[in-house]
């Protein structure tokens, strides 16, 4: 994956918004994702699957897509273990061409409430301009 | 993956006439913890280089530790792995004959009651808590806790599976 956007810089009020994250996801990222979470089901990685019961293709984990959100959390909050609990619903496919550029996934994330130095971040996650996730959020010590 | 013949079945043993594939009375079934799962320095970092998390906190023990943690660290979905096995031990679960063909993922939760490192043995015990049904597609609700060795718990995770209907 190529990462288009990425900085890191930290605020810690209501109202706070995230550095967002823009990734590119190819099938090799897919691939990768596979291996790493032990997700084999193959309509992460076979057209003739995917379609086979009803997607238009290929489409990513939900599970890389939470990842991914994730992430730009913890580059925010500088330290994984920072993230004391994260949710996610999974909405809509994210479906990933057999291309070298892959589908560009949008995240975003504003912090909704501070309390006891716990920031609850809202997140948002689009693809072809509508949001795969719902009700992601993550708790995050700060 | 998908067994038709096994659906039909279970539907015929069931009571309501309504399209429910999944027996309610499973709710509570529990599942002890299988093989503990040990959590190596290479898998967080091949997991955290999958998400292109590129933390130091996730590949070198020195930084780790001079952060104040015992060794590297887990990214907040590194636990996954062990829900996923979870979810392969009720997709071949002949009692509950669920099929695994027609199962998406709905939603899934981490509440870390304390961070993932390099070196935890970790359990996964399941129960299951919810079953319901809604316009044709069964909705089941798995908690999953994971403790370490000393039996102290480490993350209570959840995920939402959805059973789609024939026609859903």
């Amino acid at each position: 994956m190529k990462d288009v956007t990425n900085s890191g810089s930290k605020g810690i009020a209501k109202g706070t918004e995230l550095p967002p994250l823009a990734v590119d996801v190819t099938r090799a990222d897919l691939v990768r994702y596979a291996g790493a979470s032990l997700d084999f089901n193959p309509i992460h990685w076979s057209d003739r699957v995917a379609t086979s019961v009803g997607l238009p293709g290929v489409i990513a984990h939900g599970m890389y897509t939470m990842a991914l959100a994730n992430r730009m959390v913890t580059e925010w909050a500088g330290d994984a273990t920072r993230v004391l609990s994260c949710s996610a619903r999974f909405t809509r496919p994210v479906v990933v061409p057999d291309d070298d550029q892959g589908a560009r996934v949008d995240f975003s994330g504003k912090v909704t409430d501070v309390v006891d130095g716990v920031a609850t971040v809202a997140i948002t996650a689009k693809f072809d301009g509508k949001t795969v996730l719902a009700k992601a959020t993550a708790q995050v010590r700060v | 993956m998908r067994d038709v013949a096994y659906l039909s079945v279970t539907r015929e043993l069931s009571v309501s006439s309504l399209p429910v594939v999944l027996d309610q009375s499973f709710i509570g079934r529990t599942y002890p913890p299988g093989t503990p799962y040990q959590v190596s320095r290479e898998k967080i970092a091949e997991f955290a280089t999958a998400i292109g998390d590129t933390s130091k906190l996730s590949r070198d023990p020195e930084v780790a530790r001079a952060a104040g943690h015992p060794d590297v660290v887990a990214p907040p979905t590194f636990l996954i792995i062990l829900t996923l096995g979870v979810i392969d031990t009720l997709a071949t679960d002949p009692d509950l004959g669920l099929d695994y063909g027609r199962m998406v993922h709905g939603d899934q939760s981490f509440t870390h009651h304390r961070p993932v490192t390099a070196g935890d043995r970790l359990t996964a015990s399941t129960t299951i808590e919810d079953i319901m049904a809604r316009a044709g597609n069964d909705f089941l609700t798995v908690r999953v806790e994971v403790a370490d060795d000393a039996g102290e718990p480490v993350c209570t995770a959840k995920a939402q599976l959805v059973v789609r209907g024939e026609d859903a």
